[in-house]
């Protein structure tokens, strides 16, 4: 049998809670060797999405493959081969950090020699060896999420599933995490990740999916969707009482927020020559990034989280 | 419904948390009944004379010895339990290796039985040192019957445990549940004073069979039929394992 190039795949795959739709009818397939991303608001369906990955949330409808293996028939072997890092701390509050990956270790069915050495091991990559004894509560945010994430890593999975992996901590700490995933990644390690965070994920993903409620929106290289989608940069400048005039003048898309007017240019120069007559003192510019394309993509008003 | 040795993983992570402040634990296993013994055994039953032919302290020490099976395993299944399915989101994090549901299901009722088990035992060492038991071929089946209760209450605190919303409902399940027991199940008295609905009520509660094969084993007086008491302890470890995993896999699986 030959191997398929992609490690997860993903078809019309359906998730309902209760008669809502949580996820409808989505479509990926995730590349070995590959750092994918999922970005969405809250509730665009992404945990939901990774936990029927990771075999906790049965699938509604549809087929979900994990390295050839299919997700509600063969969940003991799919578990096995995945390391997930959960959003929350879910790390184990009564134990030392050692224990934490020992006792993890142990429902991977490593024995207890050997999972000392590799606990050992992950400390010392993710710079904690020092606090091997230490209680959980003694640990800052940084060392927590690393935790999590050897954790994630004790039973040497083929792919690790990182739910906000760097959300919520001081620049420091999320720069550490973002070199070690860059570290695991050219191990050959696959890597599924969910986050709000726009420079998390054009910082690391080789693709990402954009979902909003439910669907995928969006699907390819950070780089290459910003370009096609929003354009190259972003001229941004308060709305005064000739903004209709304004606007009609130019020839690219844009964006009223509020009393902010958001110009994706293709072309920023024209742009500005254009806007040059009208003297704006509000005018700047700046690359299109990211979040242009995600706020572009999923709406700019805010949206009830579940 | 598989259920591999990998429930063995889960009884694990629970020792190894025991193991660290065990010695505070003991305490309470060991100060508690002796407490009891003093209180009710001294206290109490220098009033009465003789209940079925024993001392006082005689007559219920075997229940003793139940009752505090009974709340070893309650207390590990429900607070302990709950702490691990919501607070700490232990059992979330358990779910995401290859141990399945009813693996931690197990793992977490067989606990819950090792810590009735460490507390009963301990009970049984502090009777002999006062002498109100002597081992003899009777101790297998003392252990088995502590085994088997502590199983019963483990399983019926982790099935009270996933419905629990929050801590408060506990009161629920102590008030209706587990004090009735306490006191309507034989440690203290016999029920055959009591109404013939209370006899019959009585008789199903499985802490009345426990006690009443306990008494046996040690005093050889048989209060309820033996056999029946037996096999309803069987049929309530089996019926409430499958309720223990159905419940919490209706909280946990969404």
């Amino acid at each position: 049998m030959c191997q398929s190039p992609y490690i997860v795949e993903a078809q019309s795959l359906c998730k309902l809670y209760n008669g809502v739709a949580a996820v409808s009818g989505i479509n990926f397939r995730i590349k070995r060797g590959e750092l994918y991303g999922f970005l969405g608001p809250n509730g665009a369906g992404k945990t939901t999405t990774m936990r029927m990955i990771q075999c906790v949330s049965p699938i509604t409808s549809g087929s979900l493959t994990v390295n050839g293996m299919f997700v509600g028939r063969d969940d003991r072997d799919i578990k096995a081969i995945i390391g997930v890092a959960p959003q929350d701390d879910s790390l184990d509050q009564d134990l030392s950090v050692i224990d934490n990956l020992v006792v993890y270790a142990g429902y991977f069915d490593i024995p207890r020699n050997k999972a000392i050495s590799i606990g050992e091991g992950l400390l010392k990559f993710f710079h904690m060896e020092e606090r091997k004894k230490a209680r959980i509560d003694s640990l800052s945010g940084g060392m927590r999420r690393r935790l999590v994430i050897a954790r994630a890593l004790i039973n040497s999975p083929t792919i690790l599933i990182l739910d906000e992996p760097a959300s919520g901590l001081d620049p420091q700490a999320r720069h550490l995490i973002w070199e070690k995933l860059r570290d695991l990644k050219s191990q050959g390690a696959s890597m599924i990740l969910t986050t709000h965070y726009m420079e998390e994920a054009s910082q690391l993903c080789d693709r990402i999916s954009i979902m909003d409620q439910g669907s995928i929106v969006l699907t390819g290289n950070p780089t290459g969707l910003v370009k096609e989608n929003v354009g190259n940069e972003v001229i941004e400048f308060s709305i005064s009482d000739n903004a209709d005039k304004i606007l009609g003048s130019i020839n690219e898309r844009y964006e009223i927020d509020g009393d902010l007017c958001i110009i994706y240019a293709k072309n920023p120069s024209s742009v500005l020559g254009k806007l040059a007559k009208y003297e704006i003192s509000s005018l700047s510019r700046r690359p299109a990034t990211l979040e242009d394309l995600f706020l572009k993509t999923t709406g700019r008003q805010l949206k009830s989280g579940p | 419904m598989m259920i591999t040795y990998r429930m063995f993983a889960v009884w694990r992570r629970n020792f190894t948390v025991y193991k660290t402040f065990y010695k505070a634990s003991l305490v309470g296993n060991i100060g508690e009944p002796v407490l009891y013994l003093f209180a009710m055994g001294f206290g109490i039953g220098s009033y009465i004379t003789e209940m079925e032919g024993l001392s006082y302290i005689e007559y219920i020490a075997p229940g003793l010895i139940i009752t505090s099976s009974m709340y070893s395993a309650t207390f590990e299944c429900t607070f302990g339990s709950f702490t691990r399915l919501t607070v700490q989101r232990t059992f979330d994090s358990i779910l995401n290796t290859p141990v399945s549901l009813s693996e931690l299901v197990m793992g977490e009722i067989t606990w819950g039985m090792t810590k009735s088990m460490i507390s009963g035992t301990t009970m049984m060492i502090i009777m002999t040192l006062f002498g109100l038991y002597t081992p003899d071929y009777s101790l297998p089946l003392i252990l088995l019957t502590i085994m088997l209760t502590g199983y019963i209450f483990a399983a019926a605190a982790l099935c009270c445990s996933s419905i629990a919303p929050s801590y408060d409902f506990f009161n629920y399940y102590f008030t209706l549940f587990i004090t009735p027991m306490f006191f309507l199940s034989g440690v203290f008295f016999p029920m055959d004073n009591f109404p013939e609905a209370f006899q019959w009520f009585s008789q199903i509660l499985p802490a009345t069979g426990s006690v009443s094969l306990l008494r046996y084993f040690f005093h050889g007086i048989v209060s309820s039929p033996l056999y029946f008491s037996f096999c309803l302890l069987v049929v309530l470890s089996l019926g409430l394992t499958i309720a223990a995993i159905k419940i919490t896999r209706n909280r946990l699986i969404k």
